[in-house]
């Protein structure tokens, strides 16, 4: 007996047919709202509270980031490729910097590699951390999740600071390697923040996974066939979610991943629950890899030395580089004529090509349901919008 | 399929459980605590935390003693064109080695640091100042060289191990110039030596040969 | 090197800071309280003048019997009215309902501040936050920043909107929830106006909330406001009737429609420790469990705060409200609140009964507002804790859980009734009133999202 499914009604088959009975209502969520992690916005129509159609709308954040890119110096992109998504900058640097030696044959040094690794990994714990505090204030769980993970994601913010000298905005890593070596003490304060995960972890697992509310709230809801999502080049947990493997560290083993064991964990139905699931199991896995790369990790300079700073021309090519960000497939596309700026530079944003399907996501749930499901495909609007 | 062994409501009810012991565990332990109460209270930084750059000085004069030679890479490679300088000129109109006017717009600079890094002369540092409420959107935000200008000795206060590498690098820099100069001079002591010995030894040859 | 290396392995590690200034709350405190003993005793002095003796008298009279104190106050100030006025009876009469009022609504409006800096200070903690601390000692004097902030807003009236419909419904909100405070039993001859039917003039009154938050979405001519009222007149539709029916077992074994001849069934404890409160039998806690899950969606609390629903409708019916509007508003779902919790305590939780023998030396109005008290601060607990539920989900659990639940608790009451309670009474309704939780609530979701998800793993 299944009491409380409702009825979606598909486009074309609603009794509403005939206006002169009801009205569909047509509302505007966004740009301003309090839900749509940013600026935003969905023009649903609906029927009472169900979603008959909704059109997403983007680009109230545009910030020309790609022409801009294509007038400066190759290095004076990185800071700005911090702001893409700007809860992981670290691996929106690795992206660019990996395109740029692809197309420059820059070698890394192995210790730079390690390093490249572990804030890599450092990057998807507190992205996926947040994403769950994120989730449920979309739910209306007041902000107790987002605080708890605040505080965990706080921990590793902290190692980013004394790393980098930024929390957020990273800026880090440099064409051939990393700015600059380990503060004496990080690899040991990494190590307790590492430590210290599995804890939380337990604790959300418990506390998100047998909740009644969020368990009704999540499951069955947004689900997409996972033939549409390969067609619409959606990447990530939403993927892994629909029960597909792929995963950049497995497929394209970029870096030094092929010398790690970790698993891809993998859902059924793809819906949000299995999402938020799958985000859970991945951070125990990140964890694995940086017990193993912290335990491993090599003397050795940081950058190449032959990586120049200033002046910086790349022989005249062209390079396509990705790498799996917390998010999903984050790609650069470069083109040199040997001038200092790049001739193209091109970004394939995860978040933006994830939300490619939000309609066919929402179509027959509830306006409540939407806030949830957008929220699921965990997007940044610095990233959708760049 | 396997059904969740547990009855309705218990997992809500550990919900309350998780928040209850968050309620009391603030109050018993501050560590618990996300925030801090800021004026008051304030977060120590790590070393390379950064947030504005600063131009260094060396000893008690912060006009004399910039090390800023005004060479212009800084500017060149600021990602959001923050930094404007104007080269100095010495009285016959010839480009001096110092910047006639220093001017970073605090609303445009993003704290990436790529001045510094670029920097040659290790003349312009990052800061980890944070506090530079302006109360207007144009002139105040910008700061001039002589707000920019921190002695070398702050520059050891804040970031203690960077500092004495540069202070090292330097040193060893200038010891290198002294060296290279001084081995120049011998040269060419020994140059103008063996000249005058060539030019003392010569006119005498046609008369003895 | 500055690393903020943690000293111990705790959970999370955290992060080194400066120590917070210390406070002297005491001298703080003990000021406040000097300068309100004092003004309050200058004050009566001041008045005593008028009809020498009475109201000194009876400061004195009321401190020496602090449980029916507040009884001796106001009898004492109408005798010091007809002595030292002369006023005859119409008048008296007046001078009596007002002064009971004037406290009453005194009492409300300071738990009403208090619990807006409580709530948010719970909230705070219970998410690892200092809360507001910025005005006054604990950041105490907040309420009166917020309604200085509030009352200097301005007062906007969307375009388009009905005006005067939107001018009104937050009066409209404000009055039915006061009333009903005139209902509640706080002590032994303390309720306002002694109604015979007191239950059901206040399902009366809760019922006319409707209509305000209706006309609030209605006439702010916004779409978030109109979806807002309409899930408000959906959702307070089906959760009167669990609430009634609750009600209802009480009426049923208590015999009246009175709340306050309720509260006196509640009297006595049996073997001389366990208070005979509705919420010590079988059907009197499920009935209670019933009656706080309604009270907390019939008040708009989390996790049935749908026609605010945040997340989705940025504050629902309230979106155009602002100023003083909007505070009379929220004004208005708090006193809501004490309302509800008021009823929960006096049909439920014995009312000003003390919960041991011992304990009948503090007051029985105290009893009443701690109990009233740790039920709001229970929903807050609540806030802090759960995520919203959908609208759906809200109607069918009401309708297909908490209905037949509530018709349970009748069944249940009656059998406790004609077994005569004691052991054969718990053998009896026990299984009545949790046959729902057991029966119908595992199927309100589907098995599907009963089902413990595993998931597999990939090498590649």
């Amino acid at each position: 007996m299944n009491l409380t499914r409702a009825a979606p009604w598909p486009a074309g088959t609603a009794p509403f047919a005939d206006p002169g009975e009801t009205e569909l209502l047509e509302l505007s969520l966004g740009p301003q709202h309090p839900s749509t992690h940013g600026v935003f916005r969905m023009n649903a129509l609906l029927d009472g509270e169900t979603v008959v159609r909704l059109q997403p709308v983007f680009g109230y954040l545009h910030r020309n980031h790609e022409q801009l890119a294509e007038r400066m110096s190759y290095l004076a992109s990185m800071p700005f490729t911090d702001r893409l998504d700007y809860f992981c900058s670290l691996t929106n640097n690795w992206a660019y910097a990996l395109t740029v030696e692809k197309l420059a044959g820059l070698e890394v040094p192995e210790r730079a590699e390690y390093l490249r690794v572990i804030l890599a990994e450092l990057t998807r714990l507190q992205n996926h951390t947040v994403f769950l505090g994120f989730l449920l204030g979309d739910m209306g769980a007041w902000g107790s999740v987002l605080m708890y993970g605040f505080r965990q994601r706080d921990a590793v913010l902290d190692l980013f600071e004394a790393l980098t000298g930024s929390r957020m905005m990273c800026d880090y890593l440099r064409f051939g390697g990393c700015r600059c070596d380990l503060p004496p003490g990080w690899a040991a304060a990494a190590r307790l923040v590492v430590d210290s995960y599995p804890g939380f972890l337990d604790e959300m697992e418990q506390l998100l996974t047998e909740n009644e509310i969020l368990r009704a709230r999540t499951m069955g809801i947004g689900g997409v066939e996972a033939k549409r999502l390969v067609n619409a080049g959606v990447s990530g947990p939403l993927l892994r979610a629909a029960g597909l493997s792929h995963d950049l560290r497995k497929v394209d083993r970029y870096g030094i991943y092929d010398r790690f064991s970790f698993r891809i964990p993998l859902g059924e139905k793809g819906d949000v629950y299995d999402r938020l699931m799958i985000r859970l199991l991945e951070m125990r896995e990140s964890l694995n890899i940086l017990d193993s790369a912290l335990r491993d990790l090599p003397e050795g300079p940081v950058i190449n030395p032959q990586a120049k700073l200033r002046n910086f021309r790349p022989p005249a090519g062209e390079a396509y580089g990705r790498i799996e960000s917390p998010k999903g497939e984050l790609g650069f596309y470069l083109i040199s004529d040997q001038s200092p700026q790049p001739y193209r530079y091109r970004v394939r944003p995860p978040s933006l090509i994830n939300l490619t399907l939000l309609e066919e996501m929402c179509v027959g749930a509830k306006i409540a349901d939407v806030m949830v499901i957008l929220g699921s495909i965990d997007i940044v609007l610095g990233e959708v919008d760049r | 399929m396997r059904k969740l062994k547990q009855l309705p409501g218990v997992g809500l009810l550990k919900g309350m459980l998780v928040t209850g012991r968050n309620f009391f565990g603030s109050y018993r332990n501050p560590r618990r605590l996300v925030t801090v109460s800021y004026p008051e209270q304030r977060l120590l930084l790590p070393e390379s935390s950064r947030n504005f750059p600063f131009l260094v000085y060396d000893g008690n004069d912060s006009v004399e003693g910039l090390r800023c030679v005004a060479c212009k890479t800084c500017e060149r490679e600021c990602p959001s064109g923050a930094i404007r300088i104007v080269q100095a000129r010495d009285e016959n109109g010839r480009p001096a080695k110092h910047p006639e006017r220093f001017e970073i717009g605090i609303d445009a600079c993003m704290g990436c640091q790529i001045c510094a890094e670029v920097c040659p002369f290790d003349a312009i540092k990052m800061d980890s100042d944070y506090e530079h409420a302006a109360t207007g959107r144009t002139r105040p935000m910008v700061h001039n060289k002589l707000r920019l200008a921190k002695s070398n000795t702050y520059y050891h206060r804040i970031k203690p191990r960077e500092a004495a590498e540069v202070d090292a690098r330097l040193e060893m820099e200038r010891f290198r110039k002294e060296e290279a100069r001084r081995k120049r001079e011998e040269a060419a002591r020994m140059k103008k030596e063996a000249a005058a010995k060539a030019a003392a030894a010569k006119p005498e040859a046609p008369e003895n040969s | 090197m500055a690393v903020t290396i943690p000293s111990d392995a705790a959970p999370p590690p955290g992060r080194t800071s400066l120590a917070f200034p210390a406070r002297r709350p005491g001298l703080t405190l003990a000021a406040a309280a000097g300068v309100l003993v004092v003004g309050t005793t200058l004050l009566v002095l001041l008045l005593d003048r008028k009809a020498p003796g009475i109201l000194t008298g009876a400061v004195v009279e009321a401190l020496a019997h602090p449980a029916t104190a507040p009884l001796i106050l106001k009898a004492g100030v109408l005798g010091w009215l007809a002595e030292g006025w002369g006023l005859g009876e119409p008048w008296l009469g007046l001078a009596s309902i007002s002064l009971s009022l004037f406290t009453i609504v005194a009492v409300f409006m300071g738990l009403f501040a208090l619990t807006s800096i409580v709530e948010r200070k719970v909230l705070a903690r219970i998410q690892n936050r200092y809360g507001p601390n910025r005005a006054g000692l604990w950041g105490l004097l907040q309420p009166v920043a917020d309604g200085i902030k509030m009352l200097t807003k301005e007062d906007i009236v969307p375009a388009g909107g009905d005006r005067w419909m939107h001018l009104l419904a937050p009066v409209m909100l404000a009055v039915p929830a006061f009333l009903v405070l005139a209902l509640l039993p706080y002590g032994p001859g303390m309720t306002v106006v002694e109604l015979g039917v007191g239950i059901l003039f206040f399902f009366a009154l809760g019922a006319s909330a409707e209509v305000a938050v209706f006309m609030a979405g209605w006439s702010s001519n916004n779409k978030y406001s109109l979806l807002g009222a309409m899930r408000a007149i959906a959702q307070m539709i089906s959760y009167e009737m669990p609430l009634l029916l609750a009600a209802l077992a009480v009426v049923m074994l208590a015999g009246t429609l009175s709340p306050t001849l309720m509260v006196e069934a509640q009297a006595g404890h049996a073997f001389g420790f366990v208070p005979q409160w509705f919420v010590f039998t079988p059907w009197g806690l499920v009935g209670f469990v019933l009656f706080f899950i309604a009270a907390l969606a019939e008040s708009n609390r989390s996790p049935f705060d749908l026609p605010e629903g945040e997340s989705e409708l940025v504050a629902g019916h309230m979106t155009e409200y602002s100023g003083f509007r909007y505070a009379v508003f929220f004004l208005a779902e708090y006193i809501g609140l004490f309302g509800i919790c008021g009823f929960a305590v006096a049909l439920f939780l014995g009312g000003w009964h003390a919960p041991l023998p011992v304990l009948d030396f503090i007051p029985g109005y105290l009893w009443f507002f701690l109990k009233l008290y740790g039920l709001v601060l229970l929903a807050i607990w609540i806030r802090g804790t759960m995520p919203r539920v959908r609208i759906d989900q809200l109607l069918a659990f009401s309708w297909l859980f908490l209905i037949p639940t509530g018709f349970c608790v009748l069944a249940g009451a009656a059998l406790w009734h004609f077994t005569g309670g004691g052991w054969l009474g718990w053998l009896v309704v026990t299984p009545v009133v949790t046959a729902p939780y057991f029966l119908l609530l595992p199927r309100l979701q589907s098995a599907e999202a009963n089902a413990l998800r595993t998931y597999r793993f990939s090498e590649e």
